[in-house]
């Protein structure tokens, strides 16, 4: 793109920050009574909404319920005024599509669903304003909300995306950075065991700096678990003090 | 919604508290729940507002577009209204389940604001025949716990009452042609009159008397409910019987009465509350959804 800096001489980024630095994470969970589990979550100007019902007898035909563990439904949908240009439809487009199914793969390697046989989780997401990093940010508000759920995963999730701009690799993509078209690594990791739950890529990026890009999510997707283990320390020990323990 | 079973006994309740004027969370039968209202919750729309009644939770975007005006009317502009029932409510919207609902609440939305004096369309003209403003208002219905319609409408108004469209010139040079100008100054906008614009008052009818503002549990005890718009001057604008049972002649003239107090009171709150937030211009804590 001509004319914007994506990285300046001194190492700033459009936005002011260093190329390892996350944009600011706020985080709540239970936003809402009615559902099992739901979270709220801000990253930078991005927000999503995640609600999370279940686990709970299968809706609709049986026939797909999974003998041996729970099956995990997942809806992505964005607001339609959550992007620059209003969307036409909030979900069942092909990028929402393929979203619900990069989503449905993640939380299918996280949550213990060997646990609950024959039954259904479901897991909604909602992006209210969109600016980069919109997977991630799902990712990690459906994180909040399964553990305000209270069903048993084998560790956080906690995605992040890197870029890689002039030789340095830069965390958290925002819009700007998204749009100028470099490469781009979505990465979702279980941060205790260091297993990866989803990786995708787009672009072109040569071998020698895929090493270097991914050290840069991870290092992100870790610094992502600190915030989200600090959301969810805090949010039980409001819960317990309420409750006068 | 989440779907509400009540037994036989817990009916009686609820229609006998109703009878004394006291309900079960307290009210009287003419009182709302606590209204949260806060305006300019997301950044890249022209207007937004959410509205929390009680557990029913609503998120409104307005975003301004240009567009061509209508060939009926050709030196005004339009608004397009969209709900998404989305399954963060509950399951049974996922997919396409939520489309009935939000087919309802659009039409009865369209209707409300056919009256042309709701909203001055002719100011979001550009250019007669050629270019005006389409407003886009998205309703997002994020948590239902009774009472749709009013919270809704309540989002509506207050995401019209915080919406700025920027200011447009038209140049035309010596050839006939002409050309689309935005203003320099961001903060150079216009503002919509919002004065006119209804609130929906939904009375429902339990046992023999009437509530407005009612929870999923008084829903389920009321057989038909009446849906009135109410413009701040306590006009009506459009009147609707929801639900399966039947209303007489008599009720329905004391539901109107109620709606017209209730609506007037409603309006002259809800205009306070924008008022004063405004008032606090940027000063304002944004809260959104982390309080």
């Amino acid at each position: 793109m001509a004319g914007l800096e994506l990285l300046s001489d001194e190492g700033y980024r459009v936005d002011g920050r260093r190329a390892g630095e996350l944009r600011k994470v706020r985080a709540r969970m239970g936003v809402f009574a009615q559902a099992d589990g739901s979270a709220y979550l801000e990253q930078g100007n991005t927000k999503a909404l995640a609600v999370v019902y279940g686990p709970h007898e299968m809706r609709g035909s049986r026939s797909k319920a999974l003998h041996d563990r729970a099956l995990v439904n997942c809806q992505y949908s964005m607001a339609t005024f959550s992007t620059g240009e209003r969307k036409r439809r909030p979900h069942g487009d092909r990028k929402s599509s393929e979203m619900t199914l990069h989503l449905k793969q993640t939380f299918e390697a996280a949550i213990l669903t060997q646990l609950y046989p024959r039954s259904q989780i479901d897991i909604y997401v909602q992006i209210l304003q969109a600016d980069g990093g919109n997977y991630c940010a799902c990712v990690n508000a459906a994180t909040l909300a399964t553990i305000d759920a209270g069903i048993p995963m084998r560790d956080y999730v906690c995605a992040c995306s890197a870029g890689f701009i002039e030789d340095t690799p830069l965390a958290d993509l925002n819009y700007v950075e998204e749009a100028a078209g470099g490469p781009q690594v979505a990465l979702a990791l279980l941060p205790k065991s260091d297993q990866i739950a989803l990786l995708e890529m787009n672009s072109r990026l040569h071998e020698d700096h895929l090493e270097q890009v991914m050290e840069a999510a991870s290092k992100a997707c870790k610094d992502v678990y600190a915030v989200l283990d600090q959301v969810v320390r805090d949010h039980v020990h409001e819960v317990t003090t309420l409750l006068g323990e | 919604m989440a779907s509400v079973v009540l037994s036989e006994a817990e009916k009686v309740y609820v229609v006998h508290g109703v009878q004394e004027d006291l309900r079960v969370d307290g009210r009287g039968c003419e009182d709302y729940r606590c209204i949260e209202v806060e305006t300019d919750v997301v950044s890249n729309t022209s207007g937004s507002a959410r509205v929390k009644l009680g557990h029913t939770d609503i998120l409104v975007g307005v975003k301004a577009e240009m567009g061509t005006p209508k060939l009926e009317n050709p030196n005004e502009g339009y608004l397009e209204f969209f709900v998404d029932c989305s399954a963060n409510a509950t399951p049974e919207f996922e997919g396409r389940g939520g489309e009935e609902l939000a087919t309802e609440i659009v039409n009865t939305l369209y209707r409300i604001f056919s009256s042309e004096s709701t909203i001055d369309v002719k100011s979001l003209c550009i250019n007669p025949r050629e270019h005006c403003w389409v407003l886009y208002v998205d309703v997002l219905l994020l948590e239902c716990g009774g009472n749709l319609f009013d919270a809704i409408s309540i989002a509506v108004k207050a995401a019209l009452f915080n919406t700025r469209i920027p200011k447009v010139r038209v140049l035309e040079d010596e050839e006939g042609s002409k050309e689309i100008e935005l203003s320099d100054d961001p903060y150079d906008c216009i503002r919509l009159n919002v004065d006119n614009v209804p609130c929906i008052i939904t009375l429902s009818k339990i046992g023999c008397r009437h509530v407005v503002d009612a929870t999923l549990q008084e829903e389920a005890c009321s057989l038909a409910s009446l849906l009135l718009s109410v413009t701040s001057r306590g006009t009506f604008t459009c009147m609707k019987k929801l639900g399966n049972g039947s209303l007489d002649p008599e009720s329905i003239f004391e539901m109107m009465e109620t709606g017209k107090r209730v609506g007037k009171t409603l309006h002259a709150s809800l205009q306070k509350i924008l008022d004063k937030e405004e008032s606090l211009g940027t000063t304002r804590q944004k809260v959104g959804f982390l309080g």
